[in-house]
């Protein structure tokens, strides 16, 4: 049998076909570590290298038990080697306009948005989520591309200062329970809605909290300051609905929910609109056309976009993963495959990918070639699982 | 009474007489993870040494199961395509993959036992 564990790890890359991901083992020299290394080491993880930190792909629990366990109660995630930035000066909504198509500027203090760094072509940076925290914006940037895009900001916006925060942790606390375990420590919690951004004090730090996540559910994202985040952690483990959960069930959840990830599902070679996210666009910023990439980006969403990311469910139990090809039926290869695996909660393989616009509408029967055969399958509306977060 | 051997494709092999079942070990199942597609070859395929003979995918990743010798097989395990995880819960019992006759005996000579297969995995770590 041939171990060849992708893992989560694949996803690690902020370029196609540029992997961020080493052959080096998490105990290299080279990986950075978060400050939950030694209580992730303490829990019996499997630490992996992805995007250049060592990091939890599973906890003994497996990666099918923490997805389940997620969607069922809470699961806590590290997710400290993201991207933490502030953005300050005197308009910085309006200088990140200049490199997003969201509409930034409308955001009210303590309210998030998820937003595009786009590219003059119209392809994608990076996705990032942004907050307006009131003096300054709080955005949170994908591991593997943070770098890229600070450097980015900075080149592009000399008028804000681009702070990036590299004392700090970012835990996720997901699932139903989520917000009754935090309230539990910080009872102001419980009145944020979806989206809602706000300080709040915990255990004694200033931690900055989003009700928002990558999973489908109701959940809450902490920024933490590092010495802070152990302690915090353990108070949330301790916790009876919580257990802990690695990046193997978060890439699963994600899926579920269908979710992009970037590297995968997103990238230089895609426009938000082929990526089914044109709901990002600003209606106002639709009209002005000033972001990178307008002139394309407004081509395809007036001209409708020559393929689209959709879902897939596959017919029987064999997942089709990443890079498989997508053929019309008992014809040509039509796309392929950007994420694709197995979905706990769906009981079954699930995938997305890209299919020319006239195949894209739910229902359509497309074949996936699996180990040089076609796998019957369907295109079917996202998300896999229903949506559960709190809109209040 | 059968002899059981190993590969460091991570399968067992167990041979009576001029059979060999084939499965894959505790230490695979492990790596991989939660089992949840398996595919096992039809009675009848004839296999070489090192050919693909079934797919094992878990949560986190898709492989291939080699056959370990060569030979045809006789019957293949069909309840793993209804019940995947059996893999994870009886590796080297429930868990079998597929039955195959044996052409050339010798070849089980390049294989391990269990203590060379013991060593082996400790090796890894």
């Amino acid at each position: 049998m041939a171990l060849t564990l992708e893992e989560a790890a694949r996803a690690a890359r902020c370029d196609k076909g540029t992997a961020i991901v080493s052959e080096s083992t998490p105990s290299d020299d080279s990986l950075r570590t978060t400050p939950l290394d030694a209580l992730h080491r303490s829990l019996g993880a499997k630490m992996v290298p992805f995007a250049g930190y060592a990091m939890p792909v599973q906890y003994p629990a497996g990666v099918l038990k923490e997805h389940l366990h997620t969607r069922a109660r809470a699961g806590l995630f590290d997710v400290s080697h993201m991207g933490q930035v502030h953005i300050t000066g005197d308009d910085p909504a309006g200088a990140l306009e200049r490199l997003v198509p969201g509409a930034i500027r409308p955001l009210k203090p303590g309210r998030q948005k998820y937003t595009l760094l786009t590219r003059d072509d119209g392809g994608i940076l990076d996705d990032l989520m942004v907050a307006n925290a009131g003096s300054h914006l709080f955005a949170v940037l994908n591991a593997a591309c943070k770098a890229a895009d600070i450097s980015h900001l900075r080149a592009h916006l000399p008028d804000v200062e681009i702070l990036e925060l590299t004392d700090r942790a970012l835990l996720a606390l997901q699932g139903p329970e989520a917000a009754a375990v935090l309230a539990g420590l910080a009872p102001v919690v419980a009145d944020m809605r979806f989206m809602d951004a706000r300080a709040v004090e915990i255990l004694g730090r200033d931690c900055f909290v989003t009700r928002s996540g990558y999973t489908g559910e109701d959940g809450f994202e902490i920024s933490v300051p590092a010495e802070g985040a152990e302690r915090l952690a353990r108070a949330l483990l301790e916790h009876e609905a919580v257990e802990p959960v690695g990046l193997g069930a978060r890439d699963s959840l994600r899926l579920e929910a269908g979710l992009c990830l970037y590297g995968s599902d997103i990238d230089t070679t895609t426009t938000p609109v082929e990526a089914d996210l044109a709901w990002t666009i600003g209606k106002a910023r639709r009209e002005t056309g000033d972001f990178p990439g307008a002139a394309h980006i407004l081509e395809h969403l007036r001209d409708g976009p020559p393929r689209k990311r959709v879902g897939l469910r596959p017919e029987g139990r064999a997942p089709a993963r990443a890079g498989t090809a997508i053929h019309a039926p008992g014809g040509d290869a039509v796309g392929t495959i950007t994420s694709g695996g197995f979905g706990p909660t769906v009981e079954g393989p699930i995938a997305m990918g890209y299919v020319p616009t006239a195949l894209a509408e739910p229902g359509t029967a497309v074949e996936l070639m699996v180990r040089g055969r076609a796998l019957p399958a369907r295109v079917v509306a996202l998300p896999f699982t229903p949506p559960r977060q709190h809109r209040g | 009474m059968s002899t059981l051997y190993f590969t460091e494709d991570h399968e067992w092999v167990a041979v009576d007489g001029n059979t060999a079942t084939v499965g894959v070990t505790d230490y695979a199942q492990k790596q991989l993870g939660d089992v949840v597609f398996v595919e096992v070859p039809e009675a009848g395929k004839v296999l070489a040494k090192g050919d693909e003979a079934a797919v094992i995918e878990s949560v986190k990743a898709a492989s291939e199961v080699y056959a370990p010798v060569t030979g045809t097989v006789t019957e293949g395990n069909t309840d793993l395509a209804e019940t995947p995880a059996t893999v994870n819960d009886s590796p080297m019992d429930d868990g079998w993959f597929f039955r195959m006759s044996l052409d050339d005996a010798s070849e089980l000579d390049d294989l391990m036992d269990e203590a060379a297969y013991a060593a082996f995995v400790a090796s890894l770590d």
